[in-house]
């Protein structure tokens, strides 16, 4: 019910929108993936305060609905912050959404769109 | 009826009445014990994403670390380097009383080393350190990433549950990711449903009540009637009796009691 085993069969790798740091650290942790070189598609994106918003959400786009190998999508807090309503209005299953702080930016619990589902589902 | 859609199919009688109500009791301690339950559930996802915060944070240290044993930013190097993922995913699973949760499983894929030249001047065993750090942060985060997939598909189920608006069938497991949605089943369906089915049969047995009622109180007027037509029938006669006795008497004129004339029956 609800997600059939295609959705997430394939989906074994874990992609990353973040600034610098956080990127490198996932990336030696061993996350980063280049696909075969034709269209080697990193499932990574680096943001800084020159990124523009419009090439975050593209980013974010792919890495939801293009590309069906990742399993689970991180993304600064104050980057998804940046696309606030991307992110609150992403409610797929496949890939997990999950926002992660950022050495400049502790977590806020608050602004988190999943726990704040998961308050609303209880009804607080 | 008002409430003859959302109720039970129990015949009004004594006995299911006692079984419903020792139903909803059950059923009110159950939505207790789970509302606890679930509030703890739900303090979970807090904890793990707060657990995720001080994770995350200690990882970034242990970067910084790196930055300055190496002497520089590696961040350039790691991107370019990155070419084929070490850590992977796998999904699995779990059939939890007819919803299909996928748990996300962690592993990593041996004799592949994107990074072996990072750090190779200086700075290796802080690399090192670095990578372990923060494979065990996203270890967390793949944990966490798990917990969060089932909570947004049990929401999706119950949303589409709530549409259909059939919430009639709950699932009936204990299963604990299931028992926030089990608080709202038995909050919403079967408490009310219990309670209507009460009503119900109260309203049934009190309308059987009054329509026993009734059929006596007509049995004893039409008692009262015939026993009432009876005396009168009796006391007609009587009175005939009486008057006829006066005119024998007249008749016989104190005459021989004990003669051949023979008295009238007297019937009662």
């Amino acid at each position: 019910m609800a997600a059939p085993a295609s959705a997430y069969k394939d989906r074994q790798f874990l992609a990353v929108i973040g600034d610098e740091d956080s990127v490198t650290g996932l990336l030696l942790a061993g996350i980063g993936h280049v696909t075969q070189p034709p269209d080697s598609q990193k499932n990574f994106l680096v943001v800084d305060s020159k990124t523009d918003n419009a090439a975050i959400e593209e980013a974010f786009e792919k890495f939801t609905t293009e590309r069906k190998d990742i399993g689970i999508l991180l993304i600064n807090q104050h980057i998804a912050e940046r696309i606030r309503h991307r992110v609150d209005t992403y409610t797929a299953a496949f890939p997990a959404l999950l926002e992660i702080p950022s050495k400049d930016h502790p977590y806020d619990p608050e602004k988190d769109s999943v726990l704040r589902r998961v308050r609303r589902l209880f009804g607080e | 009826m008002s409430g003859a859609t959302n109720r039970e199919a129990v015949f009004p009688t004594r006995q299911s009445l006692g079984l419903m109500k020792s139903k909803l009791k059950g059923a009110q301690i159950g939505h207790d014990l789970l509302k606890r339950k679930s509030e703890a559930l739900t303090k979970r996802i807090d904890e793990a994403k707060r657990k995720m915060g001080r994770v995350m944070q200690i990882a970034a240290f242990s970067l910084a670390e790196v930055t300055y044993a190496v002497g520089g930013d590696i961040g350039y190097q790691v991107q370019e380097s990155a070419k084929s993922a070490r850590f992977r995913l796998r999904t699995k699973q779990e059939n939890v009383s007819g919803v299909f949760l996928p748990a996300f499983e962690s592993y990593t894929t041996e004799g592949n080393n994107d990074f072996g030249l990072t750090g190779l001047g200086k700075g290796g065993q802080q690399v090192q350190r670095c990578r372990e750090t923060y494979a065990r942060a996203v270890e967390t985060l793949v944990e966490l990433a798990s917990l969060q997939t089932a909570f947004v598909i049990l929401d999706e189920v119950i949303k589409v549950v709530n549409r259909r608006g059939k919430r009639s069938k709950p699932f009936l497991s204990l299963g604990s990711i299931l028992t926030f949605h089990l608080v709202n089943a038995i909050e919403h369906v079967i408490i009310p449903r219990t309670e209507n089915t009460i009503k119900y049969i109260n309203s049934e047995l009190d309308e059987l009540d009054r329509e026993e009622f009734f059929r006596l109180k007509k049995v004893q007027n039409k008692k009262q009637r015939d026993t009432a037509a009876q005396d009168a029938e009796m006391r007609a006669k009587r009175e005939e009796a009486e008057k006829r006795g006066e005119k024998e008497d007249e008749k016989a004129g104190g005459g021989d009691i004990l003669g051949d004339e023979e008295d009238n029956d007297v019937i009662f």
